[in-house]
């Protein structure tokens, strides 16, 4: 099956460019409060998203564990911002330890105390964890759906570990940002939200251009010969195991960011980004969106959280439906997504099927020997 | 010596709830390569199925039966989850094999609906909907064959459809009308409470063993005999294990591979459903109830190694085994004066949940030794 890039013209790509900055700017002025809160969260799940796409749109290794990556980002600005402005809780430390009883901040929570640290371990953490997880994985050649299934089972380490700390992490609880302070404001109000907004719509670009910047070129061949024919990239003399680790480590860190500009935006980080659920939310923002298209990623997060917001405030009981019936639908009928069947053959297809358009003749064997037998 | 049995019974109590749960699990993954994320949904079905079949029973004309309801509701479960198991197939599934990751995507959409379903529509449509997807499915398949091969056939198909829309709105009104329980949708948690001769303790060698747990020994253990005579003893299981070994060769030989992946997914579907009767006996049921067993019946899988039946049974009473060690802290008892590390750290995890990092921590790391599970399938290709 080709995929047949459209190119634009210079001009097109260049409007689209100044209208998409002119919005982001004036989206704080467009947008009330509370719809800018929302898409600015939206956008931020997109950057996961594009980690998502990262490893399984390209590298095809379904992770069902990115809210771990996720939850570790949103920890680590959480509780610096609470350290920060903990100056009037007896000790020095953050109000929820005075509830158990801690009287020390726990040692590893003494580098928090630094901006510069934290700023790099909103991202470096996260994608050290999943380098490890990763590299213990990858090295017993553990792959298609037992690297799914162990990722959820580590998942659900993780869910439970952060569940179970009270003393320090405030457990089931989670860490509040909203009432927290930067640089004399408040976490949670309009003008911290808007200045937010800015810093994701910027890294969401940056993101972008970074994930392009990594599919591209030589690595990014690698990736997309791993995900389609793994043996055959060893016999070749490459190493799948260091390229698999390295792109589900930057999958881990932009996860780490995303979890960050998600917990500023939605003023809480809990244990509850690390269930199963979300995880596999992540995917489906992917899979409809276009999985081995960057752009589908970003925008099939945005669109998908706003339908889901905007239904479930109209139909609360009707959002599993929809959300269930996507899952298959996008499965059965629209394996490359709604971006992938864009730019690939499907506009075609469908206008010939209406006979708009001729149809283009080819070996029917062709056709046949692109898809996988049952039993390979 | 008490200490240990308790122990040891303990353990296998929780292993023989992952067991039946993970059974159906390891038939559907381990024989056609599918993921069932809905498998815990399936479960819920059974489960919801004992509650409907414990209030159906309390209706004054089965009322002299009461006692023996969780018997009938076993088998009730079977067919309810085998059922939806087997539209699952037809429907979806089928289109998605060879790719595993697909049917985790697709069965994981499955679940989400299956879940609000139980939410959204009362219990009483919703038996009458099984009972008419019962009746749709199987109705066809006992047609004599003069009108199977007659040209009206379509006709015949149809009517039958027609009917099993009908008695399914019936039943579903009658219930309605007869238990009011369950004449409303509610998300609600409901209890499924275990029939008198089912309450209480058994004394054992001086320990004392709540009777429910020893029921679902029992079912476990019922289940597992079954499956293993069926799936090495009787013509069907005989090929089912030929179309797993080498499905195209199967094909050529005569066997109907579509009639086989319909009944091995019914089948593991059905027991999802025996499970959910075990777990309706520990707890109370809600829509949320197989979601906290689908992973770990995929560890047992995974630990067991994929397609062997004797690695899930080992697997799952490991598994209870060590949970129980952990998660009660029993090694604290058994040696007290340990050194203070030692005990500190088993004490910071011994609770339930903590038992559980510790138990699928251990699983990652036994994993990279044994990356294929305890008993790995033999082969000599690239990809296994």
């Amino acid at each position: 099956m080709s995929i047949s890039k459209i190119k634009f013209d210079k001009k097109i790509v260049l409007s689209f460019w100044i209208i998409l900055i002119a919005l982001i700017i004036a989206a704080p002025t467009l947008l009330p409060v509370f719809r800018l809160n929302l898409l600015g969260r939206y956008l931020s799940l997109s950057i996961v998203a594009l980690g998502v796409d990262l490893i399984w749109g390209y590298t095809g290794l379904l992770s069902l564990g990115q809210g771990i990556f996720f939850a570790l980002g949103g920890y680590c600005a959480a509780m610096y911002l609470q350290i920060t402005s903990s100056s009037e809780f007896p000790n020095n430390i953050p109000e929820f330890f005075a509830l158990y009883g801690v009287e020390k901040l726990p040692f590893f929570w003494e580098p928090f105390r630094s901006p510069v640290f934290t700023f790099f371990a909103i991202w470096v953490i996260p994608a050290l964890v999943a380098g490890l997880i990763g590299f213990l994985v990858f090295r017993n050649r553990i792959k298609g759906v037992y690297f799914s299934i162990l990722t959820q089972a580590s998942l659900l380490v993780f869910f439970n570990f952060f569940n179970g700390q009270q003393k320090l992490i405030n457990g089931t609880n989670g860490l509040k940002t909203d009432v927290t302070q930067l640089l004399g404001q408040m976490v949670g109000s309009e003008s911290m939200q808007r200045i937010f907004f800015w810093i994701t719509a910027i890294l969401v670009i940056a993101a972008w251009f970074f994930a392009k910047w990594v599919v591209k070129g030589r690595f990014g061949n690698i990736l997309i010969g791993i995900r389609d024919d793994e043996p055959r990239v060893r016999f070749t003399g490459y190493n799948p195991v260091i390229f698999k680790t390295i792109i589900f480590s930057i999958a881990g860190g932009l996860a780490g960011i995303s979890g960050a500009l998600y917990t500023v935006q939605s003023g809480i980080v809990s244990p509850q980004f690390m269930t199963v659920p979300f995880s596999i939310e992540m995917v489906i923002w992917v899979a409809v969106g276009g999985r081995g298209t960057l752009l589908g990623a970003i925008l099939g997060a945005v669109f998908i959280n706003y339908a889901k917001s905007l239904v479930s405030e109209a139909l609360p009981a009707s959002w599993m439906f929809i959300q269930g019936g996507l899952f298959i639908l996008v499965v059965t009928a629209l394996p490359e997504g709604v971006l992938g069947w864009i730019q690939g053959d499907g506009p075609r297809n469908l206008l010939q099927r209406f006979g708009l358009k001729r149809k283009i003749e080819t070996y029917p064997s062709l056709e046949i020997n692109n898809k996988e037998g049952n039993n390979e | 010596m008490e200490l240990l049995l308790d122990s040891l019974f303990n353990g296998v109590a929780i292993g023989s709830v992952l067991l039946v749960a993970a059974l159906g699990l390891a038939i559907v993954f381990g024989l056609m390569g599918v993921i069932n994320l809905a498998h815990g949904e399936l479960m819920m079905l059974g489960a919801y199925t004992t509650y409907v079949t414990q209030l159906i029973f309390k209706l004054p004309i089965l009322k002299p039966f009461y006692n023996s309801y969780i018997i009938v509701s076993i088998f009730f479960a079977f067919i309810v989850s085998g059922v939806v198991g087997i539209l699952l197939e037809k429907t979806i599934i089928r289109k998605l094999y060879g790719s595993p990751l697909e049917t985790l995507l697709a069965t994981w959409g499955v679940s989400l609906i299956l879940q609000q379903f139980v939410r959204s529509v009362p219990l009483a449509y919703g038996t009458g909907l099984v009972i008419s997807l019962l009746i749709a499915l199987f109705l066809p398949t006992v047609f004599p064959s003069k009108i199977k091969e007659s040209i009206n056939y379509k006709y015949f198909k149809f009517s039958s459809w027609i009917f099993a829309a009908l008695t399914g709105v019936l039943t579903g009104s009658l219930i309605s009308s007869s238990v009011s329980k369950i004449s409303r949708a509610s998300a609600r948690n409901v209890d499924v409470t275990a029939p008198s001769w089912m309450r209480g303790q058994v004394e054992i060698l001086g320990t004392a063993f709540p009777k429910t747990r020893l029921m679902i020994i029992v079912i476990t253990l019922i289940s597992v005999i079954a499956i293993t005579l069926f799936l090495n003893q009787s013509a069907w299981g005989m090929r089912i294990r030929a179309v797993t070994q080498n499905r195209q060769m199967s094909d050529c030989l005569g066997i109907s591979t579509e009639k086989v992946d319909i009944i091995t997914f019914g089948i593991g579907s059905g027991l999802a459903g025996v499970a959910g009767v075990a777990v309706s006996l520990l707890g109370s049921v809600g829509p949320n109830v197989g979601g906290n067993y689908i992973v770990g019946c995929f560890m047992v899988v995974v630990l067991g190694g994929v397609g062997n039946l004797l690695g899930t049974v080992i697997a799952s009473f490991g598994i209870g085994i060590m949970t129980d060690l952990i998660g009660a802290g029993r090694l604290l008892s058994i040696w007290p004066d340990m050194p203070l590390p030692l005990s500190n750290t088993i004490n910071f995890f011994a609770t339930t949940s903590m038992a559980r990092v510790m138990i699928f921590a251990l699983i990652v790391i036994f994993l990279q030794f044994k990356p294929t599970g305890l008993f790995p399938q033999k082969g000599r290709m690239v990809e296994n």
